[in-house]
């Protein structure tokens, strides 16, 4: 088996276990241990905007110093937001030495960053590295006629600098969808931010935006949702559900991470602990059918 | 129209803080456009910009960079190269770095909030 570094950043270890232990499980089935970094830290989960403060990257780069240190040039991310935190400091420090020597001079425990380590998202390994084909090969429940809407939101995508798609017509996730057996949908939210950190004290605009995205995916035909985001995911689900009870509204649709598709779709589900989730996609899944016909 | 020093004093503060030429903005309103927030905005992206260029100082009392939810979408779409949401978080920070939080932790209710949610609020709306 192929041993990659992999960053599993904090909600992997709470909120998106469900996420860590799909990914871990479908990963498996790829020919691929992903091992986990020996220390890690918060990544801070926002990139720090202003240009005069060094403090905010200190997060990320230790992160990278921790990979250089383990002995790797590649560290693999499966949160959206780790990625793109990960990615534009480890791009702001390779593109300014002046800035990385402060950062360097600052962190007295770990050795010098030297700006070598590459970060990738997941989908990076999949689309990039291992290929569709190697992605279809484990399937043992072809997910046909089921209808899965991609979610993009932000991080994937923006800024271009770092984007791992096109920001406008971005295609991995139909691509990837299309490779487990599952018909894409499109629709037009699939890049519009979910409200992000508004979520905590503008819980409205989020209600909002989260019944915007989902009952547009709905009304294109979507059983379900993806994303690789646990933000975007608690959104999308939790907020959903809220929102659909203050309106009295439509259907719920479920949100999966991308990982928990392949683990479906590879024969296992009990990896994905859909029990955390607000809106229990197992039926959407047709498990719950498929599990009373097997008792 | 001239600027007086305490209004060249705005403009030079955000663009330290956000490394952005303000004027480069040339008010296409694109950012606007594309901004998924505007309803709950009382002033949109390119009015922000446009107050800031004119050392407006009432700007930091706008709801505006708060409600931003540094999406980039808008950083996407503008056709000068601007980087729109570090104007927003500039914004941000001259309120943070005078000691004045935006989230009130005594009356925020955490529960049920993952620490992603957490973490990230913090992080853009506490000094
Ligand atoms: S899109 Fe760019 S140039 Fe146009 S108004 Fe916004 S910031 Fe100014
Ligand atoms: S980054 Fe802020 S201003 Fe720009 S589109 Fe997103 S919410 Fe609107």
């Amino acid at each position: 088996m192929e041993e990659l570094l992999y960053y599993p950043g904090c909600s992997l270890k709470d909120t998106a276990i469900g996420f860590e232990e799909s990914a871990i499980y479908a990963s498996r089935q790829l020919g691929i241990e992903l091992k986990e970094m020996e220390r890690w830290n918060c990544c801070g989960t926002v990139y720090s905007l202003t240009a005069d403060n060094l403090m905010k990257q200190l997060g990320p780069v230790r992160n990278l110093v921790h990979a250089q240190e383990e002995g790797y040039e590649k560290v693999y991310t499966l949160c959206s937001m780790c990625d793109n935190t990960l990615k534009r400091s480890n791009r702001l420090v390779k593109n300014d030495p002046e800035k990385l020597e402060k950062i360097n001079s600052f962190m007295d425990r770990e050795e010098d960053y030297l700006g070598e380590v590459t970060v990738k998202h997941y989908l990076e390994l999949l689309r990039d590295e291992l290929g569709w084909d190697a992605v279809r090969e484990p399937v043992r429940e072809p997910l046909k006629g089921l209808n899965v809407a991609p979610y993009y939101g932000c991080m994937l995508t923006r800024p271009k600098e770092i984007g791992l798609d096109d920001p406008h017509n971005p295609t991995v996730l139909e691509d990837f969808i299309s490779s487990l057996g599952a018909e894409p949908v499109d629709y037009p939210y699939h890049s519009e931010c979910c409200g992000s950190y508004n979520t905590v004290e503008k819980k409205d605009i989020v209600l909002k935006q989260a019944g915007k995205i989902t009952s547009s995916a709905a009304a294109a035909g979507a059983d379900l949702i993806i994303t690789s985001c646990p933000l975007c995911h608690y959104n999308l689900d939790t907020r959903q559900s809220e929102y659909i009870r203050r309106e009295n509204s439509s259907k719920p649709v479920p949100v999966l991470y991308i990982t928990q598709l392949m683990a479906v779709a590879y024969g296992n589900s009990d990896v994905c602990k859909f029990d955390k989730h607000a809106i229990d996609p197992r039926e959407a899944l047709a498990l719950e059918n498929k599990a009373l016909k097997e008792r | 129209m001239k600027l007086t020093d305490s209004d060249q004093d705005l403009v030079a503060e955000v663009e330290e803080l956000s490394g952005e030429n303000l004027y480069a903005c040339f008010q296409c309103g694109k950012c606007s456009a594309s901004c998924p927030f505007t309803d709950e905005m009382d002033e949109l992206p390119n009015q922000l910009i446009r107050r800031v260029q004119i050392g407006d100082r009432r700007i930091l009392q706008s709801k505006t960079p708060w409600v931003c939810a540094s999406c980039l979408s808008c950083e996407v779409e503008c056709p000068k190269g601007n980087d729109i949401p570090a104007i927003m978080e500039a914004v941000r920070e001259i309120t943070l770095r005078s000691n004045v939080d935006e989230t009130d932790l005594r009356d925020l209710d955490t529960r049920g909030l993952p620490e992603i949610a957490l973490v990230s609020n913090f992080r853009k709306k506490t000094g």
